[in-house]
């Protein structure tokens, strides 16, 4: 095994694996987060929904230090994600993240799109990767995809590519925006299908969704952000069958 | 054997193809060729060399760097090689030291190499605007990706970035290389025994000229043919399956 030690941190798995404390992002005058706190413990799936431009993605973003943010802290397993010093690559090997337009390496077969990563990055045995990539093909339900491009596979193979691509690192926490966003209805199911089982199998998600049925039924808390802050969170019995804030109740009429 | 075809029509026409009859014009001609076709391959590898460390060079976070590439883009795009080439050769090579040959002196880079470097910088200059755009046009989501992976810069950039930049700037790198490959028999010019330099001294030995430049003409057709065979071959090779479709 190549795992490099973890960084030295007071962080134990009884305390929150992802934590934001007042984050806070602007883009030039435009502030997109005002404040946002936010914690997920290790096992949790939680569910980010609110109105386009309320700044879910950015949001999602910052947590794997994508996107850098104007202030506030992000820990992720008690690691401050946007500090200087931070060793980008003991993070990212932690998050794995899939985009609403899958993003794949066009140029590379999908085992290739899969075992990339880990190879060059991480610099494993060749051999034990492709046994996993294959693995991983398998459980999202591509099996003899392997030596396909992705531009030869629908989206929602696409996406399941992504996702395999992504557990390939072995993560302890998977960020999802808006992953089925811009699938036909027919393939959301089986990414959803997908995703349903990593959640049962208790990795840590953090979905950005509009599928509001998915989130009620896989989700174990949710938050709801409007205008870069988050209004009302709580488990998805409450936030659905009992919203507190006017914005929740609005917007949920409207997509319910 | 075509050699008497080609003295009989030197006889009754008058048409003189010395090199296809003549085994001492026929050792010229093939050592002109050999040496055009490995003048160009060096100058195309210089030349796209330069592009790629040129272009990746330009995403470069320091001003002056990129300042100093923005600055020679211009100043060989908008010279005339030949300029270029008589001021490498004539200019540089006149302060460049000499290495002693055991009893003679020969400077240390000579006439070809000096085309190779002259000709190899003036197509750079346009392979990193090729490059560059080539780079422009890969998605930023993609590299994010990678981004995301754990992909250092650099990783990305040889990994991910250049080879689909490579892929999408291919048509334009195509009609640059032909480019080059006719510009460099500029290197006649400072005496690079190649095809152009070889054939006129046939023809100044024959008094063949009208004939030489027939095969000069179809030399250079012939090889720009192959050239384009080439690059549509590895253009088809490159092809992303089901991409654009
Ligand atoms: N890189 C950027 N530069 C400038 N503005 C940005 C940038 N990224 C996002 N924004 C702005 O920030 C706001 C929030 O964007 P964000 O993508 O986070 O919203 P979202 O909640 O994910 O929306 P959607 O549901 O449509 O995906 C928008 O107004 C957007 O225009
Ligand atoms: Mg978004």
């Amino acid at each position: 095994m190549s795992r490099s030690a973890a960084p030295q941190t007071d962080w134990t798995p009884d305390q929150p694996i992802i934590a934001l404390k007042d984050v806070r992002k602007s883009f030039g005058h435009l502030e997109v987060l005002k404040g946002i706190d936010l914690h997920v413990m290790k096992g949790e799936v939680i569910c980010i929904i609110g109105p386009s431009g309320s700044g879910k993605s950015t949001l999602i973003r910052t947590i794997n230090g994508l996107t850098p943010v104007t202030a506030g802290s992000v820990k992720v397993e008690g690691q401050e994600v946007h500090d200087d010093k931070l060793d980008k690559l003991a993070l990212r090997r932690k998050i794995g993240i899939v985009f609403q337009q899958y993003n794949l390496f066009p140029h590379r077969t999908v085992l290739q799109n899969v075992m990339m990563a880990p190879v060059l990055v991480l610099h494993e045995n060749k051999r034990e990767v492709e046994e996993r990539a294959r693995s991983l093909l398998a459980k999202v339900q591509l099996s003899g995809k392997e030596d396909a491009y992705p531009a030869q596979l629908s989206g929602g193979q696409q996406q399941r590519v992504a996702i395999a691509r992504s557990l390939c690192m072995r993560p302890d926490v998977m960020l999802f925006d808006e992953v089925t966003a811009a699938l036909d209805p027919e393939m959301v199911k089986e990414v959803l299908v997908t995703i349903k089982e990593l959640a049962a199998e208790g990795m840590t998600c953090v979905l950005v969704t509009h599928e509001m049925g998915f989130a009620r039924e896989v989700c174990d808390r949710v938050y709801f952000t409007d205008a870069g802050l988050i209004v009302e969170s709580g488990p998805p019995k409450q936030v659905f069958g009992d919203p507190q804030d006017a914005r929740t109740k609005e917007f949920l009429s409207k997509v319910l | 054997m075509i050699a008497p075809f080609f003295e009989r029509l030197n006889k009754t026409a008058g048409l003189n193809f010395s090199p296809f009859y003549d085994a001492y014009d026929w050792g010229r001609l093939l050592e002109g060729m050999w040496i055009s076709v490995e003048l160009i391959a060096c100058i195309i590898a210089v030349s796209l060399v330069i592009g790629v460390v040129g272009a990746g060079a330009q995403t470069s976070k320091s001003r002056v760097i990129r300042f100093l590439i923005a600055a020679y883009i211009e100043i060989f795009r908008n010279t005339p090689p030949i300029v270029q080439l008589l001021f490498f050769y004539f200019g540089l090579g006149a302060i460049t030291p000499q290495v002693d040959m055991g009893g003679w002196y020969e400077p240390i880079i000579g006439s070809f190499g000096w085309a190779v470097i002259a000709i190899g910088i003036f197509g750079g200059s346009y392979n990193v605007e090729i490059f560059r755009s080539g780079i422009e046009a890969v998605p930023s989501t993609t590299t994010e990706a990678a981004e995301s992976l754990g992909f250092s810069n650099f990783k990305i950039f040889v990994y991910i970035t250049l080879p689909l930049a490579f892929r999408f700037c291919l048509p334009a790198l195509t009609n640059n290389i032909i480019s080059l490959a006719k510009t460099a028999s500029l290197a006649y010019v400072i005496a690079v025994p190649e095809i152009t330099y070889t054939l006129s001294s046939i023809w100044s030995d024959n008094v063949n000229v009208p004939e030489m430049m027939i095969l000069l003409f179809a030399y250079y057709i012939i090889l720009v043919a192959m050239i384009a065979k080439g690059m549509h071959l590895l253009e088809k090779r490159l092809a992303l399956p089901g991409y654009g479709q």
